[in-house]
């Protein structure tokens, strides 16, 4: 069974799309004989940089599985991949002008940069929560009036904290850090009470820092988000064929390995385990795979 | 591979609630007002203080006033902001520590004001002394034969005309603290740098907002040259240094 789903989907894809001329992303990979993939330098466990020159994690693995069926696709002998570094600011710009043709990292799929760029069917589903100090008593929002939040600039995060203040009649003074190393060390200097942020990625700082014990994520969750795999809009056949890798992926146990590998075992550099256990949430998303945006 | 490219952007609503997104970067551009403009009046303060202690008769002043230059403009702006900020309160008494920290009120805004104005601070005393080295000796000479005491003759005789000598490069220090005020965004001060940052995320315009804090950097650093260009033209002695045009 496992020998055949490549066999299947690659019949199931190469039916389509060899009836028509090449366009658009496959044009291009299939001209130049290299696939540029923007990737992320610290966004644990998704994708992160290891030992200076690999680039590996969650998303990693599954763009590397499209990368396999592009291969396959285009009946190329060998197909060239770099591995482009993004950051949040940058990776919608460098896909738009060409620069990157996927990018695997921890992108909100949302309504707003969908009038920008495409994303394939989501991959993760990731909820907006606070990690505290264990011993400072915080056990949900209503608990932070009057205290400082911390959240990453250029994130989303803020509007939860504020749209949640409204509901709940609290004030809390809003911080910002530059990235979330910095976000983190404001809660563990004191200068924040919390650190509103995706789950994943407080459990990742929390994980690594330097007493684990001493941090919880706690409270409601403020918000759910869908993670994407992000390539270039109005480009049908790419997606196509990124589309129905992942859908592929998600129906066999593939994703049950590639996740496990991530979230509930060590993981690289400093072989911490997440201990994050699949959500119904996403066990939902992956049954029925969709690319709606938020 | 088309761009799209929604001038508009700017009145439409941000999802964060804060009204439009001209208001972010409005608030933006007010702290970087607030920051630069604060930062610089700490800089000539401090500034003009240290450039008079390296070029006065007494060498442990002197040796200060090299020291506070050598230590300020030899580590990078980010890295100050980030010790004030992040390691000082963490080497004072705890209490005191927990005081910055927690209690003390606009605390991105006091330490990048701070730190600004004295990393500027060595760059303005670099100036000032060798505004103050540019006059001719008898000058000084000249003051202490006629009475003055040292005091007196900086006050009166010196700082007058070596002031009028460093406009122009003062001038590219006052446009320098509001293009570094930036460097505030790392410690999360909320000026126009993080504003735009903030707009990229929301809006995904990231062209639209980058272009217009260029335009708003620009406008500012446009308006610094011409008022310090006015500053000189009404600051000229005729017969003195450039004053004869």
């Amino acid at each position: 069974m496992k020998a055949l789903l490549p066999l299947a989907l690659a019949l199931s894809v190469l039916g389509t799309a060899h009836a028509e001329e090449l366009t658009g992303t496959l044009k291009k990979i299939k001209d130049s004989g290299r696939i540029v993939v923007g990737v992320r330098d610290a966004s644990q466990p998704f994708s992160f940089l290891v030992g200076n020159k690999q680039y590996v994690g969650y998303s990693v693995d599954l763009c590397n599985k499209i990368v396999d069926q592009v291969q396959k696709e285009l009946k190329l002998k060998s197909l060239d991949v770099v591995y482009q570094p993004v950051t949040s600011q940058t990776r919608i710009p460098l896909m738009q002008n060409g620069t990157i043709d996927l990018e695997c990292g921890s992108t909100t799929n949302s309504v707003e940069r969908q009038k920008q760029v495409a994303f394939g069917v989501n991959m993760f589903w990731v909820n907006v929560r606070m990690a505290v100090k264990a011993n400072s008593g915080i056990k949900s929002v209503a608990d932070l009036n009057g205290k400082p939040v911390v959240t990453t600039t250029g994130t989303t995060s803020d509007r939860y904290i504020k749209q949640h203040e409204k509901g709940k009649n609290i004030d809390v003074k809003n911080l910002y850090g530059k990235d979330h190393d910095e976000s983190f060390l404001m809660v563990e200097t004191d200068r924040a009470a919390a650190f509103v942020m995706d789950d994943t990625l407080l459990a990742a700082k929390i994980a690594a820092s330097k007493n684990p014990k001493d941090f919880v994520v706690i409270g409601e969750v403020l918000s759910g988000e869908p993670y994407g795999i992000m390539l270039r809009k109005d480009d049908p056949q790419f997606k196509k064929l990124v589309d129905s890798t992942l859908t592929a992926v998600y129906k066999s146990p593939e994703i049950e390995k590639i996740y496990a590998k991530w979230f509930t075992s060590p993981i690289p550099p400093k072989g911490v385990n997440l201990n994050m256990p699949m959500s119904d949430k996403m066990k939902d998303m992956l049954k029925n795979p969709s690319d709606k945006g938020i | 591979m088309t761009i799209n490219l929604d001038w508009g952007i700017f009145l439409q609503e941000s999802p964060t609630g804060d009204g439009p997104y001209w208001t972010m970067l409005a608030t933006g551009l007010q702290w970087t007002l607030a920051t630069a403009l604060t930062g610089w009046a700490i800089a000539l303060l401090v500034g003009s203080i240290v450039g008079v202690l390296r070029t006065v008769p007494y060498r442990p002043l002197a040796l200060l006033g090299d020291a506070y230059v050598e230590v300020f403009r030899n580590i990078p702006l980010l890295v100050q902001l980030f010790f004030w900020f992040f390691v000082w309160p963490e080497l004072l008494p705890a209490e005191i520590g927990r005081w910055m920290k927690q209690d003390m009120p606009y605390p991105e805004f006091i330490t990048a004001a701070l730190g600004l104005g004295w990393f500027t601070a060595a760059r303005v005393a670099e100036q000032v002394k060798s505004g103050i080295l540019s006059l001719p000796r008898g000058q000084k000479n000249a003051a202490l034969a006629l009475g003055f005491s040292l005091p007196q003759t900086y006050r009166l005789v010196i700082l007058p005309q070596a002031f009028r000598v460093v406009i122009p490069p003062l001038t590219s220090e006052f446009m320098n603290i509001f293009k570094n005020s930036a460097a505030a965004l790392a410690i999360g001060l909320t000026e126009l740098t993080f504003q735009m940052k903030q707009m990229v995320e929301y809006s995904n315009e990231v062209i639209v907002s980058i272009a217009a804090a260029t335009v708003l950097y620009m406008m500012l650093a446009f308006a610094v040259n011409r008022g310090m260009a006015w500053l000189e033209k009404k600051a000229r002695v005729p017969g003195m240094i450039g004053g004869g045009r």
